[in-house]
């Protein structure tokens, strides 16, 4: 860490000391108080920052690590924060007025793609080779077919069902977790117990035997394998490769203010973003990581997550998923429309929404692909519909091999087999 | 809702300070006020005491797992949504500030809740405060601890007398533009090195 020193324009934590704020142009405050929670997949936030990205821009970035994402919420909201590490499907139900305090964000920028792996206990993959069948390493879909088994014996053996961990209720990990169950035919609502553990208590959760299972992001998962606590069953490449993970949020009407600010910011951004993809400098993005004030997790770890060498089990077993961490290739960054409202359809599936015009109105309108483009130019962005088919080519499939439609919503949620009761706009006269 | 005692439910990891709100509570008139310091097994605390209000510090990680089952309320008919009043952005931002918010269910009138919050933020920063004013109490008696340490070490090693230690220590701090306790320190150090 000695090198860090010097090279960063970047000031982490508390912010004080900072220089009074300059104008930019007229605009409001350079320097930006940006909140994260302690992920990998914060990493491009905390490179614009390090590396000088931001400055470059003529920006500070104030990074305040925070312990809950209902708290980044609420200090965004509250202007605490000026923008945000946010969970994908936040600025969703923000939007749609969803959660205990809902206040417009929005997402102009994408964090990138990965991160996200789902691990069981020991003792309930154990059940899964010796009850449900499972031989060698199986792959997501026998996974959840195989806990599938498990899960009816358990039911009828009167076992209480298993309890899972997900980190918030509008989170990518609740949706891909619920994903997974559902293609092997589980019911998460009915068949497991679903509960909310923070990303870093997830591995002492799991070896206390308070929960069965997780799905977070990096660098947790690994950690509970490496500590021989937990296998892990399936990652996020496995579900959907092209599942929306982080993003930066912030208020609309700050974007709107400060217009020259917000394309400065996408420009460190991008910057930044193409940096951590170069895998020359993954082994200094893993150095500002592991450090306390960031991740706070061994860079070893750290080091072994980024390149996507995942030991799966204790004993060692070792599986590379390619790409596991994209941050900026294949558009990565670039916010769509189209998964925001993926991710209403997945809300809608669960119970957590119903579909209307307005809805879908409100979702879509949470991303923002126009002020990306006003910041990086039309060379920067995907050619065809900000709202196009998902899953439908062969490198991005879901796992269950479904094709989402976003013209035709309802019918996407009424053919999964598995969905919450009266999902989908059946009872449509609510809004 | 009629104007019947509110039930309160206050978690807080500290347990000096849940305490410090909880008398607030009860010199305001307060009597059904229940203190947790841990979330675990909070769903079924809030089944059974099924409270109007909820006073929570915002620094616990479980957080998120509230908000979990505040989204599971609002499916059992019972919303609990956190306390924000739109028309007074300032007193919610320093809730927010100090590190503590109040959820309350669906319909309860503001009046009702915000002497609770406001009481809550003002006894959440004079804590803080607290706090502060200790930490500084202690770091003070720790540099006046080295302060008579390195005296002691100058009288027997250049013979000099405690007056003369203590304006030898002031003016070297002086010269060195640093704070006593430091070259103090050093003085400690160094002695701990050499003897």
């Amino acid at each position: 860490m000695a090198n860090l020193s010097g090279i960063g324009s970047g000031q982490a934590s508390t912010g004080r000391g900072l220089p009074a704020p300059q104008k930019l142009r007229g605009e409001g405050a350079r320097t930006l108080r940006a909140g994260f929670i302690p992920l990998v997949d914060a990493s491009v936030l905390v490179v614009a920052c390090e590396f000088g990205f931001a400055h470059k821009e003529g920006l500070t970035l104030d990074l305040v690590k925070d312990v809950s994402w209902a708290n980044v919420r609420d200090r965004l909201a509250f202007r605490q924060f000026d923008i945000a590490h946010m969970l994908s499907p936040m600025p969703v139900a923000a939007m749609l007025g969803l959660g205990s305090n809902p206040s417009p964000a929005i997402a102009p920028f994408s964090l990138g793609r990965g991160g996200n792996a789902i691990t069981l206990s020991n003792r309930l993959y154990a059940r899964m080779v010796e009850e449900g069948g499972l031989g060698g390493i199986g792959d997501a879909l026998a996974n959840t077919q195989a806990l599938a088994t498990v899960l009816r014996r358990m039911t009828s053996h009167g076992e209480a069902p298993p309890t899972l961990g997900v980190t918030y209720p509008f989170s990518s990990h609740n949706y891909e977790f619920r994903y997974w169950l559902a293609a092997g035919g589980i019911d998460p609502d009915r068949d497991v117990k679903l509960v909310v553990v923070p990303p870093p208590m997830t591995s002492d959760a799991l070896a206390a035997g308070a929960i069965d299972g997780f799905c977070v992001g990096a660098p947790w998962n690994m950690v509970a394998s490496e500590r021989g606590v937990g296998r892990i069953v399936a990652a996020k490449q496995d579900i959907w490769p092209s599942a929306p993970e982080k993003v930066i949020g912030m208020r609309p009407e700050w974007a709107e203010a400060n217009p020259e600010t917000v394309s400065r910011l996408i420009v460190a951004l991008d910057a930044a973003a193409r940096w951590c993809d170069d895998p020359q400098n993954r082994d200094s993005l893993s150095d500002v990581l592991a450090d306390q004030r960031y991740v706070g997790a061994p860079v070893e770890i750290i080091r072994r997550v980024l390149s996507g060498e995942f030991t799966i089990d204790a004993e060692g077993q070792r599986r590379v998923i390619d790409d596991y961490f994209v941050f900026h290739r294949g558009f990565a960054n670039y916010p769509r429309s189209g998964h925001a409202l993926w991710i209403y359809s997945q809300m809608a599936r669960w119970g957590q929404v119903r579909i209307t015009p307005a809805g879908m109105t409100a979702a879509a309108s949470a991303y923002r692909p126009d002020l990306y483009r006003l910041a990086l130019g039309d060379d920067a962005t995907p050619i065809g519909s900000d709202i196009g088919i998902e899953g439908a080519s062969a490198d991005d499939r879901f796992m269950d091999g479904h094709i989402f439609d976003p013209t035709a919503i309802e019918a996407y949620v009424e053919g999964f087999p598995v969905r919450a009761a009266g999902s989908a706009s059946a009872f449509d006269a609510e809004n | 809702m009629t104007n019947r005692d509110l039930t309160i439910l206050v978690i807080d990891e500290n347990a000096i300070r849940a305490s410090i709100i909880e008398e607030g509570l009860h010199e305001a008139g307060h009597r059904k006020v229940t203190v947790i310091h841990e979330v675990q097994g909070v769903a079924r605390i809030i089944d059974s005491l099924r409270p109007d209000v909820i006073v929570i510090d915002i620094e616990n990680p479980n957080r998120d797992m509230m908000e979990h089952l505040f989204q599971l309320t609002r499916t059992v008919g019972r919303p609990i949504a956190m306390f924000v009043d739109r028309s007074d952005t300032a007193s919610i931002e320093a809730a927010v500030e100090a590190g503590v918010s109040a959820y309350i269910v669906d319909g309860l009138k503001k009046e009702r809740v915000k002497p609770i919050l406001d009481m809550a933020v003002s006894r959440f920063n004079a804590f803080s405060r607290l706090q502060r004013e200790l930490a500084d109490a202690r770091s003070a008696l720790e540099e006046r601890k080295v302060v008579e340490r390195a005296k002691g070490i100058l009288m027997k090693i250049r013979g000099l007398s405690e007056e003369e230690a203590f304006a030898l220590l002031r003016q070297t701090a002086m010269n060195e533009k640093k704070k006593m306790s430091e070259i103090a320190q050093s003085v400690v150090t160094a002695a701990g090195l050499l003897m």
